[in-house]
């Protein structure tokens, strides 16, 4: 509170990246890179998504256990994403039992 | 001593550690937040991976220009809605009040062009449940993706109206001068939930509307 304010450039900056990023997400979503084009549109997302909560949102300067709190949030999310895929996705790698 | 600030409640020692709290507080709702849409998005994730073809060909049935004006819409309210905060700081109560107005109007086009998606389902026939008519394959896993799209998006909208709400009555306080450079903790809190929101549609353009469009 006491901190100085976020400089008006650092806010423009912001703002120009995610309006480029924005226009990459969607330019690169028309080319066909296979699976890729998943990983690259979420690799963008997150270079937004972390553009915004550490500028607009303070993060980067807000006391350490806010850090915290905010950090947990995003692990605990991956845990919950990470497990129930690696579950979906290697159903099929044992064979089922049948007939019994 | 000094005397206290008239915004300083009893319980804190000085207004920052005031607003340390406020802002600690609205982080631990954010998280509950992001686990309640990852939820959602890990369902999503789930079924897309099982049913691929259908959840792209569903995918398809997104209008990419519409979605595209409401990612720059909300991501130009995010920029407003962070310079009415800056602003705030500097004690520059007018701008204030116009950057605050600015961030509610774009939000209320987004809300605009949201239902004008809606609408165009309807008018397609792509109601999940009440009205679904799709003629190609695997119809039902296609109409799964749909309520996906509607589940996810509906409840953003929802929490954009919400957002609006507050915003509203931040606007009311700026109004009434409640806030000054050393105290203005309930309308950094009301711009880390627009941010939030702002995040939430970040992740849900592309996982909506684009990654399926180059097959």
């Amino acid at each position: 509170m006491t901190a100085q304010p976020v400089s008006l450039k650092t806010y423009a900056g912001v703002f120009g990246m995610l309006l480029v990023l924005t226009a990459a997400t969607t330019a690169v979503a028309y080319v066909n890179l296979g699976f890729f084009n998943v990983i690259v549109a979420l690799t963008i997302a997150v270079s937004k998504a972390l553009l915004v909560i550490l500028f607009f949102m303070h993060l980067s300067r807000s006391a350490h256990r806010t850090q915290i709190v905010a950090g947990t949030g995003i692990l605990w999310l991956l845990i919950l994403i990470t497990f129930t895929i690696s579950d979906v996705l290697t159903r099929a790698w044992i064979s089922q039992p049948v007939g019994w | 001593m000094p005397e206290a600030h008239a915004a300083l409640a009893h319980q804190f020692e000085d207004l920052e550690q005031q607003h340390d709290a406020a802002t600690l507080g609205m982080w631990i709702f954010l998280v509950t937040e992001v686990m309640f849409f990852g939820g959602l998005l890990a369902g999503y994730t789930m079924y897309r991976s099982v049913y691929p073809s259908a959840f792209a060909a569903g995918s398809r049935l997104c209008e990419v220009t519409l979605g595209l004006t409401n990612t720059l819409i909300l991501i130009t309210s995010s920029f407003t809605m962070a310079l009415a905060v800056h602003m705030t700081q500097r004690g520059r109560r007018g701008l204030v009040l116009a950057l605050l107005g600015a961030t509610m109007a774009l939000g209320a086009v987004f809300l605009g062009v949201k239902f004008l998606e809606y609408f165009h389902k309807y008018q397609e026939h792509l109601i999940p449940g009440a009205n679904f008519v799709y003629s190609g394959a695997s119809a039902g896993q296609v109409e799964l993706f749909i309520c996906f799209y509607f589940g996810l998006t509906g409840l953003h909208a929802l929490h954009m109206i919400i957002g609006l709400g507050v915003l509203g009555v931040m606007m009311a306080f700026v109004w009434c001068d409640r806030f000054s450079p050393v105290h203005y903790a309930p309308i950094e809190v009301a711009g880390l939930y627009w941010h939030f929101v702002d995040i939430v549609w970040i992740f849900l353009f592309p996982l909506l509307y684009l990654v399926d469009l180059h097959r």
